[in-house]
């Protein structure tokens, strides 16, 4: 056994591959990225040959994984909670095939949103697609979910596994005691007259069928989850549910002792036997859970059970992660004042760094709009989303990924003009071309600026597959060549590219200007090596 | 035995260097640790947090509790100031005195400092000028290091080797930089 200090995101992809896992599938987001990023850098992935290159989107990674799945062998596939959107229909439906070779979908939420639009809780993914989900409690547990247990239950019970991190884990180290390595094993494999992954109507019925049937199948894992635990206490006043990091501020709080009758919940559907014991001990139940209140809501009813306690009955904040003082707070213990903050201290929010690209893109496109009051900026995702902060105050929406072509399409349909639409190449790659389809078939006047700075660089510079073709890409998709310019984002070149821009902005069809200079800090780190 | 640091400071200062050294330092002497530390959108300039724990017992939750951290280090100080919820009656601050002045309405940093200094122990240096003299300009985080090193309960020893460690793939140039910045950060302490 060795001792590793790991992000709880490093213990996830080192347990996968102890497992004998055959390929890792992600897109980048905060806070999953160093999953597939340590299988990079790791040697055994390497001597093992196993998969770890970036998809396109996190749509093409869970189908790349379930792929591997039918050919019977191990894959994870990771992401951002909002990434499961994304790819929600690979994932209900991978429910309804079922695996073959073991699959785990790695799905780390945010929430706070330290780095995302929203704090959705993925573990309602799990029970919407009615599959088993793991909730680790600490980077020991994570790795040993990975490497013990989550492949052998996919492939003996037949399902996708999601396991769901938050922040506080996939972004924090502690020390890992690591296994052995197992061999990759051999590919589970299955006739060729089998049927289970076409999903006709007369297939998937039977398969909705067993997967309705395998519920309790799933429930008899929860209750016997080397997971999930019944914590003993003498004061039954108050029974806990705590589920994943949870339960480390409840202990916590009570200083690794707790007086009170503790369920940790580390695994999905919940257990209702042990709930139910909780439930007929303890007068009242507090529920600390970061995310959502999912297990609160199931307990508290349609009717609002008042004796059960957390997010939604004001107990716990009812947004943003714990802490263990909120915590501690929550069950009235005796803590000493928070001191307020001086206010000298004053807000520092993240910025384009100096010298990025974007900043030059943004002067460009506010001086080519200044006198044109009905023109609007529809942003994306990406670094280049902090040009709606001062100084540029430069876009007038971020809702998701590829948002801002399709928003300025149905924005220009319904009279906004100029229409502009901010997409990074990382994000036009995702899911930026079926909207520049759209504009393209029916000629909209939509001026798409794809922001080429060669990178996925707001998750920290992955490799970006379309990155330095961007106009080969447009071409292809239907975009007049003569409406496909090139600009490079410098500030000497700041008149010429505001001419190119209103130019663009004066054609009534739908046009694309690539501004390209590669960010700094890739360039950076290019010329360090 | 158990140290909970609050590390704070402005997006590419070092604060997460500090924190794997310490962090590398805890393990290689047999404690248990735990550090959470923020990436992504709040690296870009913005203010950079990390809650580092060590501890001979297992360590229960990732995140310091309000008025329990036994130091903050920061490199900045109107980051560290930030962050002195965090901090227990008994702890201490240790931060670089420069301020990073990348917001338009950034205080007089006088006033920041002198905030700072009713707290009992803190102490503010003026690391970027002891790098600078110790002829290693980029290792401010490293002095900073040295002069946290009075507070931890660590041995410095174990310090110094995993500063040696960290840098070794840079070379032995960079090594003894760091390690000249470290001690004197040390000396800046006393
Ligand atoms: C569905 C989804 N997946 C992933 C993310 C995380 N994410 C935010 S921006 C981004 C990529 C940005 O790259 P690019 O468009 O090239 O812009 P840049 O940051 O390089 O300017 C990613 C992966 C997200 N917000 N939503
Ligand atoms: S990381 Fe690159 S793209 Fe992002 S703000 Fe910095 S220079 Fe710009």
């Amino acid at each position: 056994m060795a001792q590793r200090l790991f992000l709880g995101d490093e213990a996830v992809a080192q347990g996968a591959l102890d497992a004998g896992l055959s390929g890792c599938y992600a897109y980048p987001g905060t806070p999953s990225t160093e999953i597939l990023e340590y299988i990079q850098t790791s040697k055994l992935a390497a001597e093992r040959n196993v998969h770890r290159e970036w998809s396109t989107n996190e749509k093409a990674a869970m189908e790349e994984a379930i792929g591997m799945s039918f050919a019977g062998k191990r894959a994870i596939v990771c992401m951002k909670h909002v990434g499961l959107n994304a790819c929600a229909d690979g994932f209900m439906n991978a429910a309804v095939t079922g695996a073959r070779g073991g699959l785990a979908v790695v799905v780390a939420d945010d929430p706070s949103m330290h780095s995302s639009q929203n704090e959705q809780d993925s573990r309602y993914y799990g029970q919407f697609a009615m599959i088993p989900c793991l909730e680790p409690s600490s980077q020991q547990e994570a790795y040993e979910m990975m490497s013990k247990y989550v492949f052998g239950e996919s492939e003996a019970k037949g399902t996708p596994i999601l396991v769901r991190l938050t922040t506080r884990l996939s972004h924090s180290r502690a020390n890992v005691e690591v296994g052995e390595a197992s061999p990759i094993p051999a590919a589970v494999t299955a006739d060729a007259s089998d049927r289970h992954f076409v999903l006709l109507p007369a297939i998937a019925k039977k398969n909705y069928e067993r997967l309705c049937a395998k519920q309790g199948t799933f429930e008899a894992m929860s209750e016997e989850s080397p997971y999930n635990a019944y914590l003993e206490g003498a004061d039954k006043s108050v029974g806990i549910v705590a589920s994943g990091i949870g339960f480390n501020y409840v202990m916590e709080a009570f200083g690794g002792k707790c007086p009170h009758p503790v369920l940790k919940i580390s695994q999905y559907p919940l257990p209702k036997k042990k709930l139910a014991r909780l439930l007929s001990e303890c007068q009242s139940i507090v529920c600390v859970e970061e995310g959502m209140p999912f297990i609160e809501q199931q307990l508290r009813g349609p009717l609002a059970d008042p004796r059960i306690k957390g997010r939604l009955t004001g107990d716990l904040p009812r947004t943003g992660e714990l802490n263990p003082r909120l915590v501690a707070e929550a069950f009235h213990l005796d803590l000493p004042a928070v001191p307020v903050v001086s206010p000298l201290v004053k807000m520092r929010p993240p910025r384009l760094c100096d010298g990025c690209p974007h900043a030059d893109t943004y002067r460009a496109i506010n001086a080519a709009i200044a006198d044109m009051p009905n023109a609007r900026v529809f942003g994306d995702i990406g670094c280049y989303t902090l040009g709606a902060l001062p100084p540029y105050n430069a876009i007038s929406s971020c809702v998701d990924m590829g948002a801002s072509i399709t928003m300025a399409k149905g924005a220009a349909d319904a009279g906004i003009g100029p229409a502009i639409a901010v997409i990074g190449d990382s994000t036009f790659t995702h899911s930026g071309m079926p909207g520049t389809l759209d504009c393209v078939w029916e000629k909209s006047p939509v001026t798409i600026l794809i922001l080429d700075n060669l990178t996925t660089g707001m998750t920290g510079g992955q490799s970006s597959v379309g990155a330095g073709r961007m106009e080969a890409i447009c071409a292809g998709l239907g975009v007049e060549a003569e409406h496909i310019r090139t600009i490079v984002p410098l500030p000497g070149k700041h008149d010429e590219n505001v001419a190119v821009l209103r130019e663009e902005l004066a054609y009534a069809g739908p046009s694309v200007i690539v501004a390209r200079r590669e960010c700094i800090q890739t360039l950076r780190h290019k010329v360090k090596k | 035995m158990k140290n909970d640091i609050v590390l704070a400071g402005v997006g590419g200062q070092g604060i997460l260097t500090i924190a794997a050294i310490i962090g590398k330092a805890a393990m290689d002497q047999g404690l248990n640790v735990k550090q959470s530390e923020v990436h992504g959108m709040s690296q870009r300039g913005g203010a950079v947090l990390a809650h580092l724990r060590l501890s001979s017992e297992p360590i229960l939750s990732d995140l310091i509790a309000a008025c329990t951290a036994d130091v903050i280090i920061a490199m900045e100080p109107m980051e560290a100031l930030r962050q002195v919820q965090s901090l227990s009656p008994s702890g201490a601050i240790i931060t670089a005195s420069k301020p990073i002045v990348n917001i338009p309405d950034y205080p007089e940093v006088e006033a920041v400092v002198a905030e700072l200094k009713k707290h009992p122990r803190a102490v503010v240096i003026d690391a970027d000028e002891i790098a600078a003299s110790a002829g290693n300009a980029r290792g401010s985080n490293m002095v900073i290091l040295g002069a946290v090193s009075r507070f931890l309960a660590m041995d410095a020893q174990t310090l110094r080797d995993a500063i040696t460690g960290f840098f070794a793939r840079k070379g032995d140039a960079v090594v003894a930089a760091n390690l000249k910045a470290f001690e004197a950060g040390r000396k800046a302490a006393e």
